[in-house]
C-alpha cells in the first residue's frame, strides 16, 4: 500500500478502525480533537458508532458498557481529560473488559497547557484510579510506530482482558509523517469472548452473563486481585518491548521514551561527532518496563552511568533506578511542563555530565 | 541529503500548506519526512510556523531549534526566526512587506517579492507559492512537479484549474532568485 502523509491523531483514529474497532465514545480537548473528528467522519459509512458524550467521565462509562458486550471499542483523550476517566478504568481493569484508551499528554497539574508534555507516566503506568491494577501502556515514537501499536493494543486487550492504553504526546498527535497501514493481521491466538453479555437464553443452557467489578465478599474478591496479579505476571514475562540504539559498547545510556527519545537520537549523534559514544534505550512497552533490556545495556563494563531525560520533573527515572538498583550512577535531566528540550541542550548536558 | 526547514508567517499567509507541500513532495520522492506544526492558540492574523524535515535518512527528531532554512513570511517571523538558522543555511524573506534587511552575515539571504509576484498573476493568495518557488530553487530539495503532484493531491480534481497559477508563481519565485 502507498505511503500516505497523516496526522498522528488522524492515522492513530484510522489505524483503530482497521483493527476492527467499530465503536468510539469521547468528548474534546486539545491537541487529540483529530481523533474524534476522524472517527466522527468514519464510524458511521462503516456501521459503526460514534459518540461525542457529555463528558469524559461519561464516555469512559459507555467505553466499559461497549466493551462488556465484546466490542473492540476505544476513547482518547488528553491529560486533564485522562484524569477525569481514571473511575472509569479502575472499573474496567476490575470487570477485567478490553478495551484502548489513547492519551496525547499535555502539560500539567490541573488545566496546563496543551503543548506537549510527559507528566502523564506515573498515572498511566501506576494504574491511575483506584486498587491494585495497571493498565498496559505503550509509547509510540513515531506515527508510523503509533498506526503499528494499535493493531497490538486492541490484540493485547482482547487476550489479557484489560484496559491498554497508548501513551502519546502532543507532538505525535500533531505531526505529519508518511505511514502506511499494513494489512490489518491477528497475530496472536485472540480468545473467545464468552463472558460478554450479548443478549441470554433461558433455553440456551449457558449461564447468564454478567460483567461486574464489585466482589463483597472479601474472598471473592481475593480470586479477582490473584486472578489479576498473575496475569499481570505473564504480561511482565512476555510483553516487554523497547529499541535499543547504538548502545553496544556505550559510555553512556540515556533513557527516554516517545518523542522524547528521537530528540535524544539528534542528541547521540551530535555527541558521536565529539568522539562520545552514547547509546539510547527506548522503552516502547512502559508499563511492563523492559527491566531486561534496560540491564542488558548497563551492565556492559563500557557504561558508566545512565541519564534520563523526560519532559517531567523526573518519573520514568524511577523506574530506570529500580532497574539499575544502584549499580550505576542514575541522573536525571528535563523540566516539569511543557517544556520540550532541544538535541543541543541534551547533547550539552551529555557532555558536561560526562567530564563531572 | 537532509533539509531542516522552520516555515513561518501570519496565520493565512499559507505558511503551513507550503511546509506540507514540501512534506508531501519529499515523501513522493521516496524521502524521509516530518511536518510538525505550532499548534498554540493560532488564530488568523497571530503568528504561526512550522518544521518540516525532509532526508534520506530516517529522521531523529522532527522538533527543530535550529534549521537550514527559515521562510519568513512577515516581520515578526523574521525576528523570531532569523537566529535559528544554522551557520551556512539559508534565510527567505518576503521583502514585499518585510522591510528591513538580516543582520546575519554567515549565512545566505534570499529577497523574494512574493505578494508583488502574487499581484501580477492577479491571484495575492500566490504569494506563498512564490516564496516556496524561491525555496525550491535555492535548495533542489523537491522537484516542482512533486510540488504540484501534492498541491493538485491537497485541491482534488475539482479545483485542478488552479494548478497552471500555481505553477506560474512558483516558476516566477524560482526566477526572481536567479542570478
Amino acid at each position: 500500500m502507498a505511503k500516505k502523509l497523516m496526522k498522528g491523531c488522524e492515522a492513530v483514529a484510522e489505524a483503530a478502525i482497521q483493527a476492527g474497532c467499530h465503536y468510539f465514545f469521547g468528548y474534546p480537548i486539545t491537541p487529540q480533537n483529530d481523533i474524534p473528528e476522524y472517527m466522527s467522519a468514519r464510524l458511521p459509512q462503516i456501521g459503526g458508532c460514534f459518540l461525542q458524550a457529555e463528558s469524559e467521565v461519561a464516555a469512559i462509562n459507555m467505553v466499559y458498557g461497549a466493551a462488556a458486550s465484546g466490542a473492540r471499542v476505544m476513547t482518547s483523550s488528553s491529560s486533564p481529560g485522562i484524569s477525569l476517566k481514571q473511575e472509569g478504568m479502575s472499573y474496567l481493569a476490575g470487570a477485567e473488559l478490553p478495551c484502548v484508551v489513547v492519551n496525547m499528554v499535555r502539560g500539567g497539574p490541573g488545566l496546563g497547557s496543551i503543548q506537549p508534555s510527559q507528566g502523564d507516566y506515573f498515572q498511566a503506568t501506576r494504574g491511575g484510579g483506584h486498587g491494585d491494577y495497571h493498565p498496559i501502556v505503550l509509547a509510540p515514537s513515531s506515527v508510523q510506530e503509533a498506526v503499528d501499536l494499535m493493531q497490538d493494543a486492541f490484540d493485547l486487550a482482547d487476550v489479557y482482558r484489560t484496559p491498554v492504553m497508548i501513551l502519546a504526546d502532543g507532538i505525535i498527535g500533531q505531526m505529519m509523517e508518511p505511514v502506511e497501514f499494513h494489512e490489518s493481521k491477528n497475530t496472536r491466538a485472540l480468545p473467545k469472548k464468552d463472558w460478554a453479555a450479548t443478549g441470554w437464553d433461558p433455553k440456551s443452557g449457558r449461564a447468564r452473563a454478567v460483567v461486574n467489578s464489585l466482589y463483597i465478599e472479601v474472598d471473592e474478591l481475593q480470586e479477582l486481585n490473584d486472578r489479576l496479579q498473575s496475569r499481570y505476571q505473564v504480561i511482565r514475562d512476555n510483553e516487554t518491548k523497547a529499541e535499543l540504539y547504538n548502545t553496544d559498547g556505550a559510555e553512556i545510556i540515556v533513557c527516554a521514551y516517545g518523542t522524547v527519545a528521537r530528540i535524544v537520537k539528534s542528541a547521540i549523534n551530535i555527541c558521536e561527532k565529539q568522539g562520545v559514544k552514547v547509546g539510547l534505550f527506548r522503552p516502547i512497552t512502559i508499563w511492563p518496563f523492559p527491566e531486561k533490556e534496560l540491564s542488558g545495556a548497563m551492565d556492559q563494563a563500557s557504561v558508566k552511568k545512565a541519564i534520563t531525560v523526560e519532559i517531567s520533573a523526573g518519573q520514568m527515572v524511577e523506574d530506570v533506578r529500580l532497574v539499575v538498583n544502584g549499580k550505576k550512577p542514575v541522573e536525571f535531566f528535563g523540566k516539569p511542563g511543557s517544556y520540550t528540550p532541544t538535541a543541543e541542550e541534551i547533547a550539552e548536558y551529555i557532555m558536561k555530565s560526562r567530564e563531572a | 541529503m537532509l533539509w531542516t526547514n522552520i516555515f513561518a508567517g501570519f496565520g493565512g499567509q499559507g505558511v503551513l500548506l507550503i511546509g506540507q507541500l514540501l512534506a508531501y513532495a519529499g515523501m513522493y520522492e521516496g524521502k524521509n519526512v516530518s511536518w510538525l506544526p505550532s499548534y498554540g492558540p493560532e488564530m488568523r492574523g497571530g503568528t504561526a510556523n512550522c518544521s518540516v524535515v525532509v532526508s534520506d535518512e530516517p529522521i531523529a527528531s522532527p522538533v527543530l531549534s535550529m534549521a537550514d532554512c527559515v521562510i519568513a513570511m512577515n516581520t515578526p517571523s523574521l525576528d523570531k526566526f532569523e537566529s535559528c538558522v544554522n551557520p551556512g543555511g539559508k534565510l527567505f524573506i518576503n521583502s514585499s512587506i518585510i522591510d528591513k534587511k538580516a543582520t546575519r552575515t554567515d549565512i545566505e539571504v534570499y529577497y523574494v517579492p512574493c505578494n508583488e509576484i502574487a499581484e501580477k498573476l492577479e491571484n495575492p493568495k500566490v504569494a506563498n507559492m512564490a516564496m516556496l518557488g524561491a525555496y525550491l530553487e535555492a535548495t533542489k530539495a523537491a522537484k516542482t512537479e512533486s510540488v504540484l503532484d501534492a498541491l493538485l493531491y491537497k485541491l482534488g480534481e475539482k479545483k485542478a484549474k488552479l494548478i497552471p497559477l500555481n505553477k506560474e508563481a512558483i516558476e516566477a519565485g524560482a526566477a526572481s532568485i536567479r542570478k
